[in-house]
């Protein structure tokens, strides 16, 4: 096996999805921010699944950030927590609406933001 | 990363944050998107990757392209707390149009884009527009400046860049946390005169 391909993972990563590239819900986007809830049981998640409780478990973080440390691609990320949502194990804050103008108050907020960093 | 625990690296957000704004850092290969994204995060950028031909419906997007072979795309990220119920997200994207899903996940719920310019390489900041003219993105362009690159004048770089006379134009220096939040604010004002004038033209 190449070192190339041992970087990768050995698991390619429709496997751990059951072959699905789409979730169960389109509510994800890149930034939506997810938490765990911690009572419910983890018996019975598949051992990728429960990566990703046993991280989100710890506070909310975006779609991309756990993407991001568990090393899976976005899409994939996506599936496992659709089906986390599904099973009451996640629950998600409602992404930005597209296709719409970011209201006013948001940019100033972002604004405002930003030059108290300067 | 080994056997470390994904859960001992996060960095967990304030639990009174609601709202996640995005904004997209873009421009052509090596012209300092992650550079920029890092001197501006709060946690070490993270990156994702996306391998492009995995999925079914991204046939589409790569027809009429040569090569059909699996293409994995990075993305780099990196996170700002703006207030205790807000933080923004910058994400460094590649300026490849060919990924429409991957600019369709981007693009959806922005409050628009970046572009990073480099002044040695004017004409490669051409594709990276074009593809957020097509996804409807409002954007303002940031001349990173390199050392030994040529100073033009504002107004020879955006004849050269053919920029609407609204478009922002500022230089920044993407090392520098001070110079790229400059970079940032100058496109969130434009962010707001923009939607001031489209709720006028609605009015």
């Amino acid at each position: 096996m190449s070192p190339g391909r041992r970087e990768r993972g050995l698991v390619r990563p429709y496997v751990v999805t059951d072959g699905r590239a789409y979730p169960t819900r389109n509510t994800f986007d890149l930034v939506t921010l997810v938490m765990a809830h911690p009572d419910r049981p983890l018996t019975g998640l598949s051992p990728e699944k429960r990566r990703v409780m046993e991280l989100c478990l710890g506070g909310a973080l975006s779609v991309a950030e756990v993407a991001g440390y568990l090393e899976l691609p976005v899409s994939v990320t996506k599936v496992l927590l659709g089906d986390l949502v599904d099973s009451g194990h996640i629950s998600a804050r409602s992404p930005i609406p597209a296709a719409e103008l970011p209201d006013t108050q948001l940019l100033q907020e972002v604004l405002d933001g930003l030059r108290a960093r300067l | 990363m080994g056997s470390a625990l994904a859960s001992d690296r996060a960095v967990y957000l304030p639990g009174t944050v609601r709202v996640a704004a995005k904004i997209l850092v873009v421009g052509h290969f090596a012209v300092g998107k992650t550079t920029f994204v890092g001197s501006l995060s709060e946690i070490r950028p993270l990156r994702t990757e996306e391998t492009m031909t995995q999925a079914g419906a991204l046939v589409d997007d790569l027809r009429g392209t040569e090569d059909k072979t699996t293409t994995t795309v990075a993305m780099d990220f990196g996170r700002l707390t703006l207030s205790e119920s807000l933080v923004l997200y910058l994400f460094g994207a590649p300026g490849q149009r060919r990924f429409t899903r991957l600019w369709r996940d981007m693009t959806h719920g922005a409050l628009g884009a970046l572009v990073l310019a480099d002044t040695r390489r004017l004409e490669q900041s051409f594709p990276v527009m074009a593809v957020l003219e097509e996804h409807g993105l409002p954007y303002a362009v940031a001349v990173n400046h390199f050392q030994g690159a040529p100073r033009f004048a504002e107004s020879e770089v955006r004849e050269a860049l053919d920029l609407l006379p609204e478009t922002p134009l500022v230089t920044c220096d993407a090392r520098d946390r001070t110079s790229s939040t400059q970079a940032l604010i100058a496109l969130v004002q434009h962010l707001q005169s923009r939607q001031a004038r489209i709720s006028q033209e609605q009015a």
